[in-house]
């Protein structure tokens, strides 16, 4: 490890630039006014359906832009796709005992 | 600590960094020196050496609770405590020893003390993190052990907390989950820990693949430790909450389901006895080729099964659920993936043996415990499949053939592993050797008294003992009653063990840098290693079992 | 490693910017799987109780809700644009962003708190005698809303507390360009803390 990282400027550092981060914003409060107003206008089916869809877009953009997760290193978005996957496959395993009682 | 002044005896140098070669037992600079020096340490050899007084002092504890449930089934009846006494004995001796011992232990102890040592780094990434840890730990065993006197009573739960029991009872439950809660919070500390340093300290030259597979098993666990224990937070969490406010969750009457806490319960806790065990089969991995002299056989696929067995370890959970009324397709479905759990256990134990096929094989203490572990885990993994399998899990849930089969794995594995490693790495922790002698006599005993006390459970298991009961029919009493007798034995091991490595800390010949022929980094600094661990920081460490060198100069035969 | 004794012997202390961000993320994992574990609650009464989940999603302010995740994604913005000015060597703009992003949680913290006073005077809060009355399903919304947004209330306190400090320090200027981790690291957190709310919108406020 010995002056392996001794500088910390060697190591690349990205700034993302604030226009794309207010486009960003802009987009993630566009997608909630679609998740309200269908929820609104369509209750049911259509209004949770929308926000199924719509909801883990908002989250991609959060992760990807906002916590810099597209301009890091790829094990950064590995390690968070793993505790990402072992929590779904948690929440699908109890529902085998939820959906078949 | 008093072992650890006297081996740095007679030397008052205060020199560190990259050239020196004196001990990390010496006082540090900034002047601080005696138990201050050891409570503001961010070493991490005198952090895990901590760790291992104060765990040790614990275990101790639990085995005397264990020693004393023993004596009280020694003959049916009720001799010595009655039956709420008992309740709170079982629910001690699992709190201590699952949340205060085996879970934190190895990784904590020797994982803290080897895994910088084996990376050819000179401490841990976060040095001041992994002293926090250390206070969490304490403040969590000092909120544990305060839950046993204070307010309504020691809790009386069993381990688990199970709702809805868990719910009603009187005795202080909110106290004890809490301090599980702030002891998992100094159990993701060090695995996160761990984690970033494996990634970002190995010695330059030393690929993922080139690593000792001690980090290998220290690795798969800080992954356990870090996404699983946040589960079981926010259910003890859940379960406070319950009791003081009354949330319903898990309260039939309110529509809640208890059985969801037990889901929510075991989506930690079982991946946990794969904290529990992972770090264990790394140290037997190592131990194996330095005993026999010849090279690790299959490291990859030693490697990967740890990273699958901390995999599927997420996915088996529902094997603990099998009889409290999960629908039938969860039920198949998780006996299913349980006996996946097998396979790469099942490679881990086939190369073990490989690697002892043909080698030049030294029986010294070390690797009779590692041979040990290997024949006790064995038998803990095979009466897990009987577990595992729903027709028979039947008929032995709740009886003393799964507290047999637990205490097969958990101790014969995961114990048995510390007892090895504590042996193995000794003289590189401590500077001495410990007493060859009375190491085989203790590994004797400790042997012969663990079969003897827990091969009964299974027997009488299988004959319908329940679990967690002060009193039984006669016909159970000779299982009960060689079972006691074990106990005696197991205990006489574990304190001439104890009494031993004490001993020999202070007392024991002084050891030389290398005394097994090990080919792994921590070998080849000094013994005790100086407080950055190394005095030439090592590059390219190469193949970390290749024994050429040491065989050119010890010779193939011992 | 040990500072001090690296420093005494005149050797350079590591920095570790990619460590120090692998740990984060790391924590920020298990803040994940924390909320994981009310999820999970979440997922499995609804599937019980879908209709009285509905029911009682109606009594929720979808207004304040949406109103309220407006101020958290603006509260994201302030603090990428903080993180920005100070890679940048601007600290007093990243000063001015910093302290817009506590005034933002601020506002998020008011808004709650008009919410949750509304519904303790319906009687509609953890441990009232009235939710027992109330379906089965009902009575386990609102204990798992006011668990999950409570939870995560508290994440807002930590995290305005943490930006207080790291305030002080650029102003210090203990954090500035090229030794910005702290910022940095506070901004991750931050963006989670918003993360969670984009989820718990949609399951509590428009589920009705």
């Amino acid at each position: 490890m010995h002056d392996a990282h001794a500088t910390a400027h060697a190591e690349h550092e990205h700034i993302v630039p604030d226009g794309l981060q207010v486009l960003i914003w802009i987009s993630l409060m566009l997608l909630t006014l679609i998740t309200a107003g269908a929820s609104i206008l369509f209750p049911g089916r259509v209004g949770i359906g929308v926000a199924m869809v719509v909801t883990p877009l908002k989250a991609a953009l959060i992760l990807m832009f906002f916590m810099h997760l597209k301009y890091e290193k790829p094990v950064f978005r590995w390690m968070f796709l793993t505790a990402m996957a072992i929590l779904a496959v948690v929440m699908g395993l109890t529902f085998f005992d939820y959906s078949h009682r | 600590m008093a072992a650890a002044s006297d081996a740095s005896a007679g030397t008052a140098t205060i020199h560190t960094g990259p050239g020196y070669t004196g001990s990390y037992f010496d006082p540090p600079l900034g002047g601080r020196t005696g138990l201050w020096s050891w409570l503001t340490t961010t070493d991490h050899k005198r952090i895990g050496l901590m760790y291992l007084y104060a765990m040790g002092t614990f275990f101790l504890v639990g085995v005397a609770l264990g020693i004393m449930m023993r004596l009280e089934l020694l003959n049916p009846g009720m001799q010595y405590v009655d039956h709420r006494t008992y309740n709170t004995f079982f629910t001690l001796h699992g709190v201590i020893m699952i949340f205060l011992f085996i879970v934190p232990g190895i990784p904590a102890i020797l994982g803290n003390i080897i895994l910088p040592l084996q990376l050819g780094a000179e401490d841990v990434s976060f040095p001041r993190l992994n002293l926090l840890s250390w206070y969490v730990y304490m403040a969590g065993a000092f909120m544990a052990v305060t839950s046993l006197f204070a307010g309504g009573g020691t809790p009386d739960t069993g381990w688990t907390f199970y709702a809805p029991y868990s719910l009603r009872t009187g005795t202080n439950v909110s106290l004890a989950v809490m301090a599980a809660f702030v002891l998992g919070f100094s159990s993701i500390l060090t695995g996160m820990n761990f984690i970033t340093t494996i990634h970002r300290l190995r010695a330059k030259g030393m690929g993922f693949f080139r690593m000792p597979l001690f980090c290998w098993g220290l690795y798969a666990t800080s992954w356990i430790q870090v996404i699983a224990t946040p589960v079981v937070g926010i259910t003890l969490v859940l379960l406070f909450m319950e009791r003081t406010v009354g949330i319903g969750f898990f309260d039939p009457a309110r529509g809640g389901d208890p059985i969801l806490y037990q889901h929510l319960f075991w989506i930690y806790s079982h991946p946990v006895v794969y904290v529990m065990i992972l770090p264990a089969m790394g140290i037997i991995s190592e131990i194996l080729p330095v005993f026999a002299r010849r090279t690790i056989f299959g490291y990859k696929a030693i490697a990967m099964s740890s990273m699958a067995i901390a995999g599927v370890g997420y996915l088996v959970w529902g094997h603990h659920m099998f009889t409290v009324g999960m629908s039938d397709t969860a039920r198949w479905v998780f006996s299913l993936l349980t006996f996946l759990v097998a396979i790469p256990t099942g490679i881990k134990i086939f190369n073990w043996v490989a690697t002892l096929y043909k080698g030049s094989i030294a029986a010294e203490v070390p690797l009779l415990y590692a041979a040990t572990f290997i024949f006790l885990f064995s038998i803990g993994g095979l009466t897990g499949l009987v577990n595992g399998a729903l027709s028979t899990n039947i008929h032995i849930h709740d009886t003393a053939f799964i507290v047999g089969h637990f205490h097969y794995t958990m101790f014969g594995g995961a114990g048995i592993g510390l007892f090895a490693g504590l042996h193995h790495w000794f003289p590189k922790i401590f500077g001495r050797m410990f007493n060859r002698k009375a190491a085989l006599a203790a590994w004797g005993l400790i042997f012969v008294g663990f079969n003897v006390l827990y091969f009964p459970m299974l027997v009488m298991g299988i004959m319908g003992m329940p679990r967690r009961y002060a009193d039984y029919l006669p016909e159970y009493h000779l299982p009960h009653m060689i079972s006691t007798f074990g106990s005696w034995i197991l205990a006489a091991g574990i304190v001439l063990m104890v009494v031993n490595l004490v001993r020999s800390a202070r007392h024991g010949e002084r050891a030389p840098d290398n005394p097994w022929g090990g080919t792994t980094l921590e070998w080849q600094t000094t013994s005790p290693p100086p407080q950055l661990n190394f005095a030439k920081v090592p590059e390219n460490p190469g193949d970390p079992y290749d024994f050429t060198r040491i065989i050119a100069e010890r010779g193939q035969g011992r | 490693m040990n500072t001090q004794a690296a420093t005494a012997t005149g050797h350079v202390v590591h920095r570790d910017p990619v460590g120090a961000k692998t740990g984060m993320w790391l924590f920020l994992f298990t803040e994940v799987l924390l909320f994981g574990g009310l999820f999970v609650v979440y997922a499995v009464y609804r599937q019980m109780h879908t209709a009285d989940f509905h029911e009682a999603a109606y009594e929720l302010n979808r207004y304040m809700g949406v109103a309220n995740t407006f101020v958290l994604l603006t509260s994201s913005l302030t603090m990428v644009l903080a993180v920005g000015a100070l890679q940048r060597g601007q600290a007093g703009r990243s000063l001015r962003w910093l302290g817009a992003t506590f005034a933002l949680a601020a506002v998020f913290l008011v808004v709650k708190y008009f919410e949750w006073s509304a519904k303790y005077s319906h009687h509609i809060f953890p441990g009232q005698e009235y939710l027992k009355e109330l379906p089965h399903g009902q009575d386990l919304f609102y204990n798992l809303y006011f668990m999950m947004t409570g939870l995560h209330g508290i994440h807002v306190v930590i995290g305005m507390i943490v930006m207080a400090v790291v305030f002080a320090k650029i102003r210090s200027g203990a954090v500035r360009a090229g030794r910005h981790g702290m910022l940095e690291y506070t901004g991750l957190y931050w963006h989670l803390v918003d993360l969670v709310w984009v989820f718990l919108l949609p399951l509590f406020y428009l589920t009705a």
